[in-house]
């Protein structure tokens, strides 16, 4: 009676439940093994290659496991180090990048010049050679950079490296906005800047978020060149041990295992990361 | 020490329309429609508009005025210019030539000058008197509903938030999103987003609502909702320019419908003349073909 009132549609009666189908079941029971069979077997196939190296190098009896035993502590403590450089790098760079991607789409010739520049001179130079630049030849120019803490100069050289190259990151993840989301903000009456702020970059950083996670691992593994200047992280502590006890071998190994240790804790991190922000997004 | 003009550019100047030519112009279609206030004035006056995209000529000078309280409907085929005159309005075109008046903000067109922060400024007045709602809606979607709508008053209008919020809720309310307020809008249908976008333009509070094809993005089921709301507000006197191809609306809802066609209007009136019995051949066949689709 009702929907005869406001013209609405009387309900469909309710369709009667299907039983369910085992082959449904049987079906998802198979992928499942097949998913694990796969896993197994990559984790052996590591598992052997692990042991053939570590294995070899035991038969080979070259290693002083003595000395192993007695020096690892002090090396491995160095990672705490290198995270930090590596943590402090990549903000100060995101800072960089932003500023260069904001640069870089200006309308303004000047500062669209400053930001070019940047990222031509930087991409155009290696990294050590920057590195070196900064440790080396600028106390040269002005005796004041002696100063300053070998850990701040580190910073500061692998962030403005790295600033000029997540410079086209987020330049890319700031364009990758659709055009209505900018006419949209402008037809509202914001100007241009508030509309950068408030619509187009919270929008991009969650674009170029798996990017910046990408670039930290790579910078876990480039904050190793600090070591030549004498910022005394993960890999410039293994040389120094090794290097005076002429035994760079058993050194090495163990700033490369951390290094690579280091990597896969942060990839697993992201990757968490990275599935916890998609569940976010689906909000549908 | 800068040079006189150049002897080149002289005639070249003197060939354009002055801002006293272009404000003569009067839009002979507009009779004010029946919920006109008597004695007022039109509130949006498109004079003279053209408008290039690179060597295509895509408005070759429309004059179009409304008064307040209007609906005016601009129908035509794809690419005729009517969506580009929409967004000449509020300068998200840059009109080659012509003047923009509204709500007695006048901004010319000054195609070869870099625009000014006073000139940038005065666009930006025009477009909050002139709210769009978009055919793709647009949606902030890093914004939860609420926070669409309150984004631009409290930032550019200044409106304390407490007050905000209150003008957006009763335009949600009016939209029927209510009970959607604090949602994400991925979370809404094609039609919800869409009367959000109109709430959105509403809480602005502006003279005139602009809308550029609002339905087109929809699925067809979900068109009503949409014409429903729209509907009601050209009934209760919102001043409405709408680029459309809902005829049923435009017969419906609009004081006057103008059949734009190549980037001139060839016909305009109220909706019985232009859709009933359309005198020119080209509304004649556009109407047709509409009306024959199925």
């Amino acid at each position: 009676m009702s929907s005869a009132a406001t013209g609405e549609l009387a309900p469909l009666p309710a369709r009667p439940p299907t039983p369910r189908d085992p082959i449904v079941d049987a079906i998802a029971a198979q992928r499942r093994r097949d998913t694990s069979r796969f896993r197994i077997t990559v984790a052996v196939t590591w598992l052997v290659l692990v042991a053939i190296i570590v294995g070899g190098l035991f038969l080979a009896g070259k290693i002083d496991f003595d000395f192993l035993g007695e020096w690892a502590g002090y090396i491995v403590g160095g990672a705490g180090l290198t995270i930090v450089i590596s943590a402090a790098s990549i903000a100060l760079a995101v800072v960089f990048a932003l500023l260069g991607a904001i640069g870089r789409l200006s309308g303004n010739a000047i500062i669209y010049g400053l930001a070019s520049f940047y990222v031509s001179l930087v991409r155009g130079t290696p990294l050590l050679v920057q590195i070196l630049f900064i440790f080396l030849a600028l106390p040269q120019l002005w005796s004041g950079f002696a100063d300053i803490p070998l850990i701040l100069l580190g910073v500061f050289a692998l962030a403005f490296n790295y600033g000029a190259y997540m410079t086209e990151v987020f330049r890319a993840g700031i364009q990758a906005i659709p055009r209505g989301q900018l006419e949209a903000g402008a037809a509202l009456g914001m100007p241009g800047q508030l509309r950068m702020r408030r619509i187009v970059l919270p929008q991009a950083i969650r674009i170029v978020t798996p990017a910046i996670g990408n670039e930290f691992i790579a910078m876990i593994k480039d904050s190793s060149l600090v070591s030549v200047v004498g910022v005394q992280e993960l890999l410039w502590r293994a040389q120094r041990v090794g290097q005076s006890n002429f035994r760079s071998l058993e050194t090495l190994l163990v700033a490369a295992t951390m290094y690579w240790i280091l990597t896969i804790i942060f990839s697993i991190i992201q990757d968490r990361l990275e599935k916890r922000m998609a569940e976010s997004d689906r909000r549908t | 020490m800068t040079a006189p003009a150049t002897p080149a550019a002289a005639p070249a100047a003197a060939a354009e329309k002055s801002t006293t030519q272009i404000l003569q112009l009067r839009d002979a279609y507009a009779t004010p429609g029946k919920l006109v206030p008597p004695g007022a004035q039109p509130i949006v006056r498109l004079l003279g508009i053209e408008k290039y995209f690179g060597e295509n000529y895509v408005l070759r000078g429309c004059t179009l005025e409304v008064y307040p309280r209007e609906t005016i409907c601009l129908i035509g085929r794809s690419g005729s210019g009517k969506s580009t005159l929409l967004r000449c309005a509020n300068f998200l075109e840059e009109p080659t030539r012509g003047l923009v008046e509204i709500d007695g903000i006048q901004v010319a067109a000054a195609p070869l000058q870099s625009r000014s922060r006073g000139h940038r400024e005065e666009i930006r007045r025009l477009r909050m008197s002139a709210q769009m709602v978009f055919q793709e809606f647009n949606l902030f979607p890093h914004m939860r509903v609420i926070d669409n709508l309150i984004e631009a008053p409290i930032r550019v209008k200044g409106v304390s938030r407490k007050e905000v919020i209150a003008t957006a809720e009763k335009y949600l309310d009016k939209v029927g999103m209510m009970d959607k307020r604090d949602e994400w809008p991925a979370r809404l249908s094609g039609g919800q987003k869409q009367r959000v976008a109109i709430a959105r333009a509403l809480t602005m509070e502006p003279k005139v609502l602009l809308f550029d094809e609002p339905t087109s993005a929809l699925d067809p089921e979900l068109v009503g909702e949409v014409l429903k709301v729209m509907a009601e507000l050209a009934h209760e006197g919102a001043t409405m320019i709408v680029v459309t191809h809902e005829m049923a609306f435009a017969r419906e809802a609009a004081d006057r419908v103008y059949y734009i066609d190549e980037g001139v209007f060839v016909e305009a009136g109220p909706p019985d003349q232009v859709i009933e019995s359309p005198r020119d051949p080209r509304t004649q066949r556009f109407l047709k073909r509409l009306l024959d689709k199925v």
